[in-house]
């Protein structure tokens, strides 16, 4: 009853008709769609250093309060681009692809990677962004060092599809709490990074338990990609660090 | 030719009252259809996102509905599944987009399982079940019926396994720090899906030993 050509002009308008309603759709909503991005990521980065009562609303304000500088470090350990005016939001430090950064460092191309210089109560903390792989899925986070670039200040970790209760604990308060005071170099001075291993930290001798964290029972895969990301990221920013002496 | 005039419907006639009531009970889609369970698994572990999932699957039900039925006339038989994929998907990406742009924390907890309204069977039953040979106002009711037949069992299951898993009611602590202390402990097996279909399966015990009519003879 109905002819090919009547469903062929039918599937036609209809696959027009429904690709337009989309794209319309999202053109609209993406500069809101891209401004969550963009906050929930500042709010990440001030919990990170802990500052505490970050909403939606004031994160963009906090952040132009808190952050002094925006660097963009290389994989020499120059510094290749800096943002210290207002709108950091705007800077290419914030707008610098972690993904595509670190798949070119594992690929051995040259990696561009940023680093957010806070200050908080006249002391300056250094934020570096973290990004791995979890069981699921991605997990990342932000690691707060000392202006020695030594000791932890904080870590804030997030995850796309981590197991409830096991894997995604990883963003837990508990979890959290037991990097604050962790050092990322040995007292030798060597790059160390910060493990997540098994089996008690505080039944280690000092000198272990001086760069590790307890894992979380049931979720090896998403400790070991904790462990992994940190050890991987941190590695980068080695020879910035170590040119600033 | 006949003269007879069909008189018309009210709105909430009683046929259509039990569009809309039928699926909360005795024609639930999970319980009694057992359609849409992998969802019903995946998002219960807090109440929040089950209810944000139930009322996204209430607003695809129904706009999905609504719009098959009103089209159903001109769709070739041919490729109605097809049609029927794309309008399920199309509002999917709709729902999708308007999430991330107004609640987006809540987007980030549904993340991939708001593309996986697309594969609940739900939506596409009732589309072949139902919008494809009724009026446009019956089918929205269907739509929203089973949409909430959906969200209710949703509610249900997060409700007990929040309160079990985490000791939290739609992320507020009700649990006393008290009962902590004395050596309460969350159940840890609650947060996972295992539990929901533990849950899923004691709720059609209760529904089906209240109600004789649901039980199959064999």
């Amino acid at each position: 009853m109905y002819s090919n050509a009547y469903i062929f002009r039918y599937a036609g308008l209809m696959v027009i008709l429904v690709a337009a309603i989309l794209s319309s759709a999202a053109m609209l909503l993406k500069p809101m769609q891209e401004r969550n991005e963009a906050v929930d990521k500042m709010q990440s980065i001030l919990s990170a250093a802990g500052i505490q009562n970050v909403t939606a609303d004031n994160a963009i304000e906090l952040f132009n309060d808190y952050v002094v500088n925006m660097v963009v470090i290389d994989e020499n350990g120059n510094v290749s681009d800096e943002f210290k005016g207002a709108g950091k939001e705007n800077s290419e430090a914030f707008k610098v692809n972690l993904k595509e950064q670190l798949y070119n460092k594992s690929v051995n191309r040259g990696y561009k990677l940023p680093l957010y210089v806070l200050e908080k109560d006249g002391e300056t903390i250094n934020i570096i962004p973290l990004r791995g792989v979890g069981l699921w899925g991605p997990v990342w986070g932000n690691i707060a060092l000392k202006s020695d670039f030594n000791t932890v200040v904080g870590v804030t970790f997030g995850h796309k599809s981590e197991t409830p209760g096991l894997g995604a604990e990883i963003e837990t308060p508990k979890f959290e709490e037991q990097f604050p005071g962790k050092k990322i170099f040995s007292e030798e001075g060597d790059f160390v990074s910060i493990g997540v291993i098994k089996g008690g930290v505080e039944n280690f001798p000092a000198n272990v338990q001086r760069h590790n964290v307890d894992a979380i029972s049931g979720g090896t895969i998403t400790s070991n990609g904790v462990n992994d990301m940190l050890k991987y990221v941190l590695e980068s920013y080695v020879p910035y660090i170590q040119k600033r002496g | 030719m006949s003269t007879v005039k069909q008189e018309r419907e009210p709105l909430f006639s009683a046929k259509n009252r039990k569009l809309l009531t039928n699926p909360l009970n005795i024609d639930n889609p999970i319980t009694v259809q057992v359609l849409g369970i992998c969802s019903a698994l995946a998002v219960t572990a807090k109440i929040k996102p089950a209810f944000v999932m139930a009322l996204s699957v209430i607003v695809v039900t129904t706009f999905a509905n609504l719009i098959i039925s009103v089209m159903r006339n001109g769709i070739p038989p041919r490729i109605r599944i097809i049609v029927q994929l794309v309008v399920i998907a199309s509002l999917v990406i709709l729902v999708d987009q308007v999430l991330k742009a107004f609640v987006y924390d809540v987007s980030k907890q549904l993340s991939v399982f708001v593309g996986l309204i697309i594969t609940n069977c739900i939506i596409m039953g009732r589309l072949e079940a139902f919008a494809m040979g009724n009026k446009p106002w019956p089918s929205i009711l269907d739509g929203v019926g089973n949409g909430l037949g959906y969200g209710v069992i949703l509610l249900i299951v997060a409700f007990v396994r929040e309160l079990f898993g985490s000791g939290t009611i739609w992320g507020f602590h009700v649990i006393p720090e008290a009962f902590y202390e004395i050596g309460y402990k969350n159940n840890g097996f609650m947060i996972l899906p295992p539990m929901a279909l533990i849950i899923v399966g004691i709720i059609i015990w209760i529904q089906r030993s209240r109600n004789p009519e649901l039980i199959e003879e064999n």
